[in-house]
């Protein structure tokens, strides 16, 4: 294992040390999460996750929180820092200086244990919107690809950007007050693949944006898309859908199955 | 644990905070419930105008009377902090605009939001100048 200690050739002038406060769980001990703070010692290029790290492998192993890939790609070290939904990987500890930085699970999810929270109501969620293609009729190997343009690749590419960090359900105060909102994330998946021009699917996912918890527990209040880290802007897919779904409906009306 | 919600293990112990003053944590909230509290300076106005639209029905005194009742401080004040509201509305509604639309391009360039943004801006206040002058036309003809 590569070394998450401060690198060691950081001169005494550029180390400065920081509070972090962590809201602390366990679930054998605590019937309520609580604080700890630590002081830690940072230099200008360690990110928010390096401080965790820094705490976790040299003052309290007990510490726990996700994280995999350190760039901002692979969506585990979601939480709230100084109350905002962020990644710690791609945060820097220089931007809260003097400090403190508060760090708390990402909001509106149950703790499991500190840092640590349950998507499995998330997953189900991407799971019900079938997050893959449905093609209009099965082609086999040897028919070839499905073919694309670029620009019927445009149509949903920003979409398929999700990297299920889930700071957009912790951004929407729709999701915490409902957690039957199928929410920011799963919606913008439901519509990068309606948009798929191989897809076919469409009527098959309408159900769930007609539906109350559907795009219209959506109002819009935006803050999804600003914490956002890869720009899919999931407020967009969202009301976008809220048209989808109108348009659905009248044509249902003129129209009955 | 919020009932119908799925759980990672069932009967695992998890915490849930309670969301509590969610609109207090931060200034995007804030301003977010600016926004809807717009909502009811607007349909005060609007209750003000079908009142007055009440009175004209009953006659020239009683329409008067409203009209009198408009120029008192407090119903200048009320005037211009809706004035005030509705504008930010107005605002926050073409700032949000583009996310309401689906991707529009003209001859294979997508429409920036910021171009759609500028463009409902620049059409509320051509809009509002036009109702202004108007306005002020109609008072014009209507002076001896």
């Amino acid at each position: 294992m590569e070394s998450r200690e401060p690198r060691t050739d950081m001169s005494a002038s550029s180390t400065r040390t920081i509070i972090i406060e962590c809201l602390r769980f366990d679930p054998a001990s605590d019937s309520e999460p609580r604080e700890q703070a630590y002081r830690v010692p940072f230099t200008d290029d360690m990110s928010v996750l390096e401080g965790l790290q820094y705490i976790k492998d040299t003052i309290d192993g007990s510490l726990t929180f996700r994280w995999s890939c350190r760039m901002a790609i692979c969506g585990s070290c979601g939480m709230m820092l100084n109350g905002r939904p962020a990644l710690a990987c791609e945060t820097f500890l220089r931007d809260f200086r003097p400090g403190p930085v508060r760090i708390e699970p990402l909001s509106h999810f149950p703790i499991i244990r500190d840092l640590v929270i349950d998507q499995a109501d998330f997953l189900a969620k991407l799971e019900s919107i079938k997050p893959y293609l449905i093609p209009a009729e099965d082609k086999s190997v040897a028919d070839g690809t499905y073919l694309q343009t670029p620009g019927q690749m445009d149509d949903y590419y920003q979409f398929s950007q999700c990297i299920n960090c889930l700071l957009c359900y912790a951004a929407c105060p729709q999701y915490g007050l409902n957690r039957a909102f199928t929410g920011p994330g799963a919606l913008a998946l439901l519509h990068r693949y309606n948009e798929d021009s191989r897809d076919a699917g469409t009527a098959e996912r309408m159900p769930i944006v007609n539906a109350e918890d559907g795009a219209w527990g959506c109002t819009l209040v935006g803050y999804c898309s600003e914490v956002c880290p890869k720009a899919v802007d999931p407020a967009r897919a969202v009301n976008v859908n809220k048209i989808n779904s109108a348009k659905d409906y009248f044509l249902h009306l003129l129209m009955p199955k | 644990m919020t009932a119908g919600s799925k759980q990672a293990a069932p009967g695992m112990k998890t915490y849930v905070r309670p969301i509590g003053s969610w609109w207090l944590r931060n200034s995007f909230y804030r301003w977010y419930m600016v926004r809807e509290l717009t909502c009811v300076f607007i349909t005060a106005y609007a209750v003000i105008l079908l009142w007055g639209l009440m009175r004209l029905v009953q006659g020239r005194p009683a329409f008067d009377a409203w009209r009198e009742n408009l120029a008192s401080p407090s119903a200048i004040g009320f005037h211009l902090l809706a004035l005030l509201l509705v504008t930010y509305h107005a605002w926050t509604w073409f700032k949000v605009m583009p996310k309401t639309l689906p991707f529009i391009s003209i001859a294979g360039h997508r429409l920036s939001d910021r171009t759609i943004i500028a463009l409902g801006v620049a059409g509320a206040i051509v809009a509002s100048v036009l109702v202004f002058l108007a306005i002020l036309l109609s008072i014009l003809q209507a002076a001896p």
